[in-house]
């Protein structure tokens, strides 16, 4: 197998596991403004644990996108295009998603604010479960000709497989999501984040494991298999270290668990990155898709700069807004009056 | 229904709003930078005020460009399939260097610069916003190398079929992208001068209208104060307001005169690179020197014998000759001229090859749709134009410290934001129609294997997405852009109207017992800005 082309299946493996590491909570945390919060103050402690980091999240699903295009020209063509209708309802719910982070706290009135809570919430319910469905077919596979174009309608996708790719990052962007917000707020959303995660962590982390099984086990191969333990045993230490209270290591076992689970998945599915359900002859692979040794080797000229860069810079805002945010922070509804 | 129909409105629908956002953004952003920078070195709180005020008017503007971003990174993949495939190589590098090198850095630092206020130190505050709007810049950059490829590909070899990078410094010190970057900037300056102005002129009106400030008998301002308005209507609010108006005013006037300088150096190098463009953008069937004022007739471009039903009313003898060659003599092809060298090189019918599908084999129409080409470069030259004698006029109304008080011109001024952003739009539209029927538009200024490397617009779109398909995301996109348009202006004419202390919470209601503004917050404390 080439160089370049097999790096370049680990890098963009990379970004997408950075991004359901790093949005898997922002998502989550979006969801939870519905479902775990009680009152106005509780939603806004929510929504600034995240405030400052969301937007850098997201770029790691923009650089997914675009590393795809750069380096696997044929994968982002066929994906892209052959989930059509899912991915503008991930476009639509993203876009209103981001929207609303910035003007919910902008409205006036409390009936205002609810719907933007709306657009947030199921926005980031709406994106988590399209960008599973998507991970779960481009590693299972989707009904793709000879050309890589999807044959048997807009909806031919609507697999178990994209049901359970969905479930699975909605359901683990929630866990993380608690366990995260265990992490950087205090007072009783603390509390009930911990306990939420004692009852429900098996329950969620569920989906993504049996996904990351299904796939892997037919393959038998040793490695993805030794990933596959490994992610289970993240999670089980996630459990055990949310039980002691301890949550710092709650979040990092529970994003241990997404990492090696996704690993596992796409080690598995090397060196396809496309399996075509019609006929395998037609799947795309590392080597099939991909682009020049040229540009290969730009990208990689740049990715070996840029990527550092990036957790670094990344890292140092975190470290900026590392303190826990809690209800006594929130400062209180700034309404605008007219001078003119 | 067609969906090669379909997936253009739609590409051209989401790009020009897109764009909308995008320049504001740009100009704006280092506006506020520069804002933020004259603070941090005066300590002067006009500063202050004019970089929150400001600032907060391009966080909300900012986030719509974030949002309609994203369509444009996926919209290739999932429309544009075809065109992914065949361009991927050369098209796909600076997309992802725009994401990994200006994307990451714009979103991270501009969120430390939101949330950071009072929690970091001044300087480094003030770095945060110079890293986040100098990404964007940048992230302009990239985005027209990869634009100016499909206007002018180069640095790459036909392989297989398809254009494979030989040469990454050709594509990103593309001539085409040299003069289009400058361009785009200085629109992008033109667009945050009249919103400057605007904006302003319409506060200082407002001021004048209230009684609050007068003139004397030169026309000299006299300055009042309101204080039932707190901070809003105090004499240092005047200031906040003639400054901005000042400064979007030279900036405009700059951002004019580089427009027209780039726009000129780029439009020689249209005429050489596309001269089919050039002359659908002059509507120009014959071969001549004079610059169009006013065209009529059939400019619909139906087929290739319409030419004959247009009539130059009235002609600038010799000034196209100057745009394209410096001279008043060079004979500029026109259509009637162009059209049988492109059949020549490049065929008379499109392929009988099933990518094309139901156009295989037909004939191929190498004149763009002269009614958009022709009109929109002359919007494009009208609006910026308006725009900059507008903001000279601007500049001298204010000589004495403030505006008429007359609501038709403060209207007429807040109205006038809008002719910058008419001008990107129509010079996008003009160059992207005008560059149809290729989607990659064949270098005919190469010898050698780029001469080859075109790609029709007919071949790119994605062949297993239905029409249905397409339009229900045409309707989706387009009512749920309609939608935040209308929000998005509420939003901002809602902060306009509440001036400074809207974007300064602070002034109204200080937190008690706080005096230093450099004291980091400890534990207890409440948060200087929370969403």
């Amino acid at each position: 197998m080439e160089f370049l082309p097999t790096l370049w299946f680990v890098i963009i493996a990379v970004f997408w596991a950075g991004y359901l590491f790093l949005e898997g909570f922002d998502l989550g945390v979006g969801m939870l403004m519905k479902l775990l919060a009680r009152n106005e103050r509780q939603r806004r402690v929510l929504l600034n644990t995240v405030g400052p980091v969301w937007d850098g999240n997201e770029v790691w699903l923009i650089t997914a996108g675009a590393a795809t295009f750069a380096a696997f020209p044929m994968w982002y063509a066929s994906l892209f295009s052959a989930l059509y209708v899912p991915l503008v309802l991930v476009l639509v719910a993203l876009i209103f998603r981001a929207v609303a982070f910035e003007y919910r706290g902008k409205a006036h009135r409390q009936s205002t604010r609810n719907l933007w809570d709306w657009a947030i919430s199921l926005g980031s319910f709406t994106a988590a479960f399209g960008v599973g469905a998507m991970l779960a077919l481009t590693t299972t596979g989707l009904p793709l000709d000879a050309n890589g174009d999807r044959v048997g309608g807009a909806f031919a996708w609507f697999t178990g497989y994209a049901v359970l790719g969905g479930l699975a990052v909605v359901a683990f962007s929630l866990i993380h999501a608690l366990a995260f917000v265990g992490l950087k707020t205090d007072g009783e959303l603390r509390g009930r984040a911990r306990r939420i995660i004692g009852r429900w962590l098996p329950v969620a982390l569920a989906p993504m494991a049996l996904w990351a099984i299904l796939v892997v086990v037919p393959t038998g191969q040793v490695v993805p298999l030794g990933l596959l333990v490994l992610a289970v045993v993240g999670g089980v230490a996630g459990w055990l270290a949310n039980r002691r209270g301890a949550e710092g290591w709650s979040f990092a076992f529970s994003g241990a668990f997404l990492v090696a689970g996704v690993s596992a998945i796409f080690v598995a599915v090397f060196p396809v990155v496309l399996p075509s359900t019609i006929d395998p002859a037609f799947s795309l692979t590392v080597a099939n898709a991909s682009s020049s040794e040229y540009t290969l080797g730009l990208m990689s000229i740049i990715a070996a700069f840029g990527i550092p860069l990036v957790l670094l810079y990344q890292g140092w805002s975190y470290w900026v807004f590392r303190q826990r945010v809690s209800e006594k922070h929130i400062p209180d509804a700034h309404t605008v009056t007219p001078v003119v | 229904m067609d969906p090669l129909e379909i997936a253009r409105w739609q590409f051209g629908i989401t790009t020009v709003y897109h764009f909308l956002m995008v320049p504001l953004t740009i100009g704006l952003g280092i506006l506020v930078a520069v804002l933020q920078t004259m603070w941090v070195r005066t300590g002067r709180d006009v500063y202050l005020r004019m970089t929150k005020f400001w600032g907060k008017l391009f966080l909300i503007n900012f986030i719509m460009g974030v949002a309609t971003g994203l369509v444009q990174e996926f919209q290739f993949g999932m429309a544009w399939s075809e065109y992914s495939r065949f361009v991927g190589d050369v098209f796909g590098a600076p997309l992802a260097m725009e994401s990994l090198l200006a994307f990451f850095v714009e979103s991270t630092f501009l969120g430390l610069w939101i949330f950071g206020w009072q929690r970091l130190p001044k300087l480094l505050h003030l770095g945060c916003i110079w890293m986040a709007t100098l990404a964007s810049v940048l992230s302009a950059y990239f985005i027209l190398v990869a634009n100016s490829w499909m206007q002018h590909p180069v640095g790459v070899e036909m392989v297989d079929g398809r254009p494979v990078m030989t040469d990454a410094w050709a594509v990103f010190t593309n001539s085409t992208a040299l003069v289009t970057f400058p361009h785009t900037i200085f629109g992008a300056f033109a667009v945050a001068g009249g919103f400057l102005i605007g904006i302003a002129w319409f506060h200082l009106y407002r001021r004048r209208k209230a009684g609050i400030d007068t003139v004397d008998a030169q026309g000299y301002v006299i300055v009042g104060q309101d204080t039932s308005h707190g901070a809003g209507r105090d004499k240092l609010d005047h200031a906040v307001w003639l400054k901005s108006l000042r400064i979007g005013a030279v900036v405009a006037m700059v951002a004019f005169a580089g427009v027209a300088f780039s726009g000129h150096a780029q439009a020689q190098l249209m005429f050489k690179q596309q001269p089919m463009k050039m002359a659908a953008a002059e509507a120009a069937c014959h071969d001549g020197t004079g610059f169009s004022v006013l065209t009529i007739g059939n400019l619909g471009g139906g087929g290739a014998t319409t030419c004959d039903d247009v009539v130059a009313v009235f002609e600038l003898p010799g000034l196209l000759s100057f745009l394209a060659n410096d001279d008043f003599t060079t004979e500029i092809p026109g259509v009637n001229t162009l059209l049988p060298q492109y059949q020549e090189k490049y065929g008379t019918h499109l392929p009988d090859d099933p990518m094309y599908g139901d156009r295989a084999g037909q004939e191929i129409n190498y004149l763009p749709l002269m009614e958009v080409t022709y009109w929109g470069f002359r919007l494009m030259i009208t609006f910026g134009g308006i725009a900059a004698v507008a903001a000279l006029v601007a500049l001298w109304v204010v000589r004495k410290g403030t505006v008429p008080e007359n609501k038709w011109i403060s209207r007429l001024a807040v109205f006038g934001i809008l002719a910058p952003f008419g001008a990107n739009s129509a010079g996008w539209i003009f160059t992207e129609m005008g560059r149809q029927p290729f989607v990659v538009a064949p270098n005919p200024t190469m010898d050698g294997s780029v001469d080859q490397v075109f790609m029709y617009t007919a071949a790119a779109v994605s062949p297993g997405v239905s029409a249905a398909e397409m339009l229900f995301s045409l309707i989706a996109l387009t009512a749920v852009y309609g939608v935040l348009a209308i929000v998005e202006v509420k939003m901002i004419v809602r902060y306009v109207r509440g001036g400074v202390p809207a974007a300064m919470p602070e002034l109204t209601a200080p937190p008690p017992g706080e005096d230093d503004d450099d004291t980091p917050p400890g534990d207890g404390d409440v948060l200087a800005f929370a969403y």
